[in-house]
């Protein structure tokens, strides 16, 4: 090796370094020092003295906030108990059948995703509430209070759930179905000792990220609740309502503990599954079946219409100009100057948000993972990016927000300038979602081979080409899909955010939850009509997109 | 190689150019107005305000009047808003009493009626209308189910309308706090607190502002809600059949005001802003929303507003309502917060 060779490895290394360092210096202020802002706010008394636990204690000793505790348990345990199952039977028929329709049944079913969560409780506040039409099924009960918050977001978690189930029952191993039927094993027995046990750690997953999703989830109980307190609400009343941050960060603190159990739940359980699947396996291809596939069918067809039917009726909703007197056709609801001070702002201002997100969280995500899987020196350093990376996981939105609160407005802070301006917005929604997004780029680079990474060594080229002429080009549809993944989800949050906003930082999922407060209601499901086309219309461009992509940068991955 | 070393500094550029994109370049002075004013009056209280002071810029923060106080008292130290504008007075005394007003008295200010002035103390707020909580009575839906109007508060505590009234929340709202007020003042406090223990029975919802609850019974959604006056006049407008009834042992009642936050660095143009408020023709806006304004030469009849609402409003003290706030909140708050839980 000549001398020069070593000098530009060298002089490598120490750029990898110094970028990796950088990358760990912004997200600790993305991420864990939020975090710290919120647990050493749990620990103070409004003038920032330290008091131990007595914040802990005066909220186990109010009732009322105890109850919420209670009722946030109970409540995301059913919600996971229901959602599950059917999300089971909706990817069994995905996967395991020869049902017609299956891309678009799937499609369906990822509608919620493009809506704010609190889509759902408008939909149902339509449907179920007083002046709803189907008022009588709920026989007296009152779609306000848990029922209400359980329907919501039953709808709001499917897709959730479908997804990890999707991909468990994807992984089977056919040979397993084959011996059982040579050996003639029923059918139901082969369910219950090769399908069940073969999606057993797909369903646990499942159940922990539902159970995360409803604890924290923030827009359903607001908009459907009625006087049902639940943590999130208590977070928002304590925080907004009250200003009292301490006992906001102390419900902050008690939202936080069953994500961070759910998050290790879930890593054992990835471990384990990893194991399941020998390279030996043969991928298994169900054989037709008319009468399990019509029975799925129609199960798909009544699940799949549900979902469509909350989206529409908020939708249909959104036109009418005055419920329940007066069924005709507006367009008066979107006229939001009438009910919002930033009007049509608000959704401007999401679609800045949104944009913001994904060119700097793409950028950042990337290239930070580009680091972590490819580069050489400071491992040590490169594990402690991964694990900051992997954190966003475990904290759900409301309580990374509660963290950015404390965190940009303490006193000593000179990013205090910051407050409700955009930037923080764009910086807590990609702290937010980093970690799925760091996911799908990890994944995507160890696809590629690491013998680019050699030879552009050997050829003395250094990383940042490698990167920029190899990797993002044949890493472009991942690239694409992070994009997406982080618009939508800046697009549709709202529990995050609802802290942070300032004078003209007003996104449209805040204002929806804001004219739902002044009891316009219509106007809440205009602004989400606008939130799910656009977020749809953002998708399809991608799909399309990919295409393009694909044609043009794929070509070598076929032979 | 060099050019990867540019790629690095042109993100590093990036990345700074959207740090910085937050700050404004508009020529007028932007000013940070905190407001429980509703929403559908912000565009054209903005407006009125940009015509008659060009060099000013309305920035609103409006949410709930609990809220935009808790908001406000969160924030003294180190104060976000230039203007508070269209508050209860009860909130703006209490920021007087702890010294977070500068003080100002707007051009205009002696030519209003004196109710409507501050008189203690040094000069700070100044009032520009006065709000009352209603009754807001849905009549297709009482047709329905054959329930005749309440005429008084003690008849909202009948078994009939079980579950079918909504208020909003006091800590939350401007109108329900004065409403919780009123009711102590009107009734004593020992039976003001024996009346809301039984309507507290009755009621569905406590509702984060002062005008759902009009809303929500305009949609027949509820039967009767407690709310906001103008709001139920806007909603009877627009064809909601609702009626406004006023109780007859007298409805409690707020003023909107506003004020300049002490320590301000838009000193001249907050200035400007509060001697707007003043005007006549601010008056005449205020007006076209409420019954009650503070220029005495404005005469205004909003549509469908209860013509006896001066008539029947309650004696009502600001000062004790902004002294026991806190008290009568937190009282309120562990008596009735948690609807659901097993009592």
């Amino acid at each position: 090796m000549s001398a020069n060779a070593s000098f530009t490895r060298d002089r490598e290394a120490r750029v990898a370094t110094l970028l990796l360092a950088g990358l760990a210096f912004l997200l600790v202020l993305l991420i864990a020092v939020p975090l710290w802002s919120l647990l050493s706010k749990s620990v103070q008394n409004s003038n920032g003295q330290f008091v131990g636990l007595a914040n802990f204690a005066r909220y186990i000793s109010t009732p009322a906030l105890v109850a919420s505790l209670w009722n946030s348990i109970w409540v995301s345990s059913l919600v996971a108990l229901i959602v599950v199952p059917l999300a089971f039977l909706y990817a069994y028929a995905l996967t395991r059948s020869r049902m017609p329709g299956r891309g678009l049944f799937m499609a369906v079913a990822m509608t919620p995703l493009f809506a704010p969560s609190l889509l759902s409780a408008i939909s149902l506040i339509y449907i179920f509430g007083n002046q709803g039409f189907l008022k009588s099924w709920l026989f007296g009960a009152s779609i306000y209070g848990p029922v209400g918050i359980v329907l919501a977001e039953a709808v709001y978690c499917f897709p959730h759930a479908l997804m990890i189930m999707v991909t468990a029952l994807r992984l089977a191993d056919g040979r397993l179905y084959e011996v059982a039927e040579a050996l003639g094993t029923s059918k139901s027995r082969v369910f219950f000792t090769v399908t069940l046990p073969g999606a057993r750690y797909g369903l646990i997953s499942a159940i922990f990220v539902v159970f995360t999703l409803v604890i924290t989830d923030f827009g359903i109980p607001k908009v459907i609740g009625g006087q049902f307190n639940v943590l999130a609400t208590d977070a928002y009343k304590q925080i907004v309502g009250q200003q009292n941050f301490e006992m906001g960060a102390v419900v902050g603190l008690i939202l936080l503990m069953p994500a961070i159990f759910a998050f290790f739940v879930d890593r054992q359980v990835q471990k384990k599954q990893v194991a399941l699947l020998s390279a030996r396996a043969v991928p298994y291809e169900p054989k037709p079946n008319g009468k399990r596939d019509f029975a799925l069918l129609a199960f798909c067809l009544v699940i799949g219409g549900l979902l469509i039917g909350m989206l529409g009726m908020a939708i249909w909703a959104s036109f009418i100009r005055y419920w329940p007197y007066n069924l005709t056709f507006t367009l008066n609801n979107y006229n939001f100057a009438n009910f919002d001070p930033q009007g049509w702002g608000a959704y401007l201002t999401s679609l800045k948000m949104a944009g913001l997100t994904a060119i700097f969280g793409t950028t950042i995500v990337f290239f930070g993972a580009y680091l972590v899987e490819k580069t050489k020196p400071a491992p040590a350093l490169r594990g402690f990016v991964h694990f900051l990376a992997m954190l966003p996981m475990a904290v759900p939105g409301l309580v990374l927000g509660l963290g950015y609160v404390f965190f940009v407005n303490a006193p000593w802070n000179p990013l205090g300038i910051f407050y409700g301006t955009l930037t923080v917005l764009v910086a807590n929604t990609v702290a937010h979602f980093y970690t799925v997004a760091h996911i799908t780029a990890v994944t995507q680079l160890k696809q590629i081979d690491a013998e680019f990474e050699s030879v552009s060594a050997s050829l003395k080229v250094p990383f940042w080409v490698t990167f920029r002429r190899v990797t993002v080009p044949i890493s472009l549809p991942a690239v694409l899909d992070i994009a997406v993944y982080l618009f939508v989800n800046a697009l549709t949050t709202v529990s995050a955010v609802i802290f942070l906003y300032g004078p003209g930082t007003k996104l449209a999922s805040i204002a929806i939850v804001h004219m739902d407060e002044m009891g316009a209601v219509a106007a809440a499901a205009a602004m989400a009509t606008c939130i799910v086309f656009t977020a749809m219309a953002v998708k399809l461009l991608h799909l399309a997109l990919d295409r393009v992509v694909f044609a043009r940068f794929q070509a070598w991955r076929k032979r | 190689m060099k050019q990867g070393w540019l790629a690095g500094v042109a993100m590093g550029l990036v990345l700074a150019m959207g740090w910085s994109s937050a700050a404004d370049a508009q020529g007028r002075t932007r000013v940070t107005v905190y407001t429980a004013l509703e929403n559908d009056q912000l565009q054209p209280f903005k407006q009125a305000i940009e015509a008659d002071v060009p060099d000013v810029e309305i920035s609103w923060v409006r949410d709930s009047t609990g809220v935009i106080t808790s908001r406000f008292l969160a924030e003294k130290e180190n104060p976000r808003a230039d203007v508070v504008l269209g508050l209860a007075a009860t909130s703006l005394l209490l920021f007087e009493k702890m010294n977070l007003l500068e003080e100002y008295k707007p051009a205009g200010a002696d030519a209003l009626k004196p109710a409507y002035r501050d008189t203690s103390g040094p000069y700070t707020w100044t009032g520009m209308d006065a709000f009352l909580a209603v009754v807001c009575f849905n009549t297709a839906e009482a047709a329905k189910e054959k329930v005749s109007a309440p005429t008084s508060w003690m008849d909202l505590t009948k078994p009939e309308f079980k579950g079918k009234i909504v208020m909003p929340h006091p800590a939350s709202s401007g109108t329900g706090y004065l409403k919780v007020a009123a009711w102590l003042q009107i009734m004593g406090e020992q039976a003001g607190w024996a009346y809301m223990d039984k309507l507290h029975e009755n009621i569905a919802v406590y509702t984060h502002s002062g005008s759902a609850p009009c809303v929500q019974a305009a949609k027949g959604e509820r039967m009767v809600g407690i709310g906001f006056d103008m709001r139920g006049a806007r909603e009877k407008t627009q064809g909601a059949p609702i009626d406004l009834i006023l109780p007859k042992e007298g409805a409690g009642w707020d003023m909107e005001a506003t004020a300049i936050v002490k320590g301000t660095k838009n000193l001249a143009a907050a200035k400007k802003v509060a001697d707007w408020v003043a005007t006549k023709k601010a008056n005449e806006l205020y007006g076209r929303y409420y019954a009650l304004v503070a220029h005495p030469d404005v005469k205004s009849a909003p549509p469908n507003y209860p013509a006896d609402a001066e008539a029947k409003m309650a004696k009502n003290d600001f000062g004790w309502m902004a002294e026991n706030r806190e008290r009568i909140l937190a009282e309120w708050t562990k008596r009735y917060d948690s609807k659901a839980a097993p009592r």
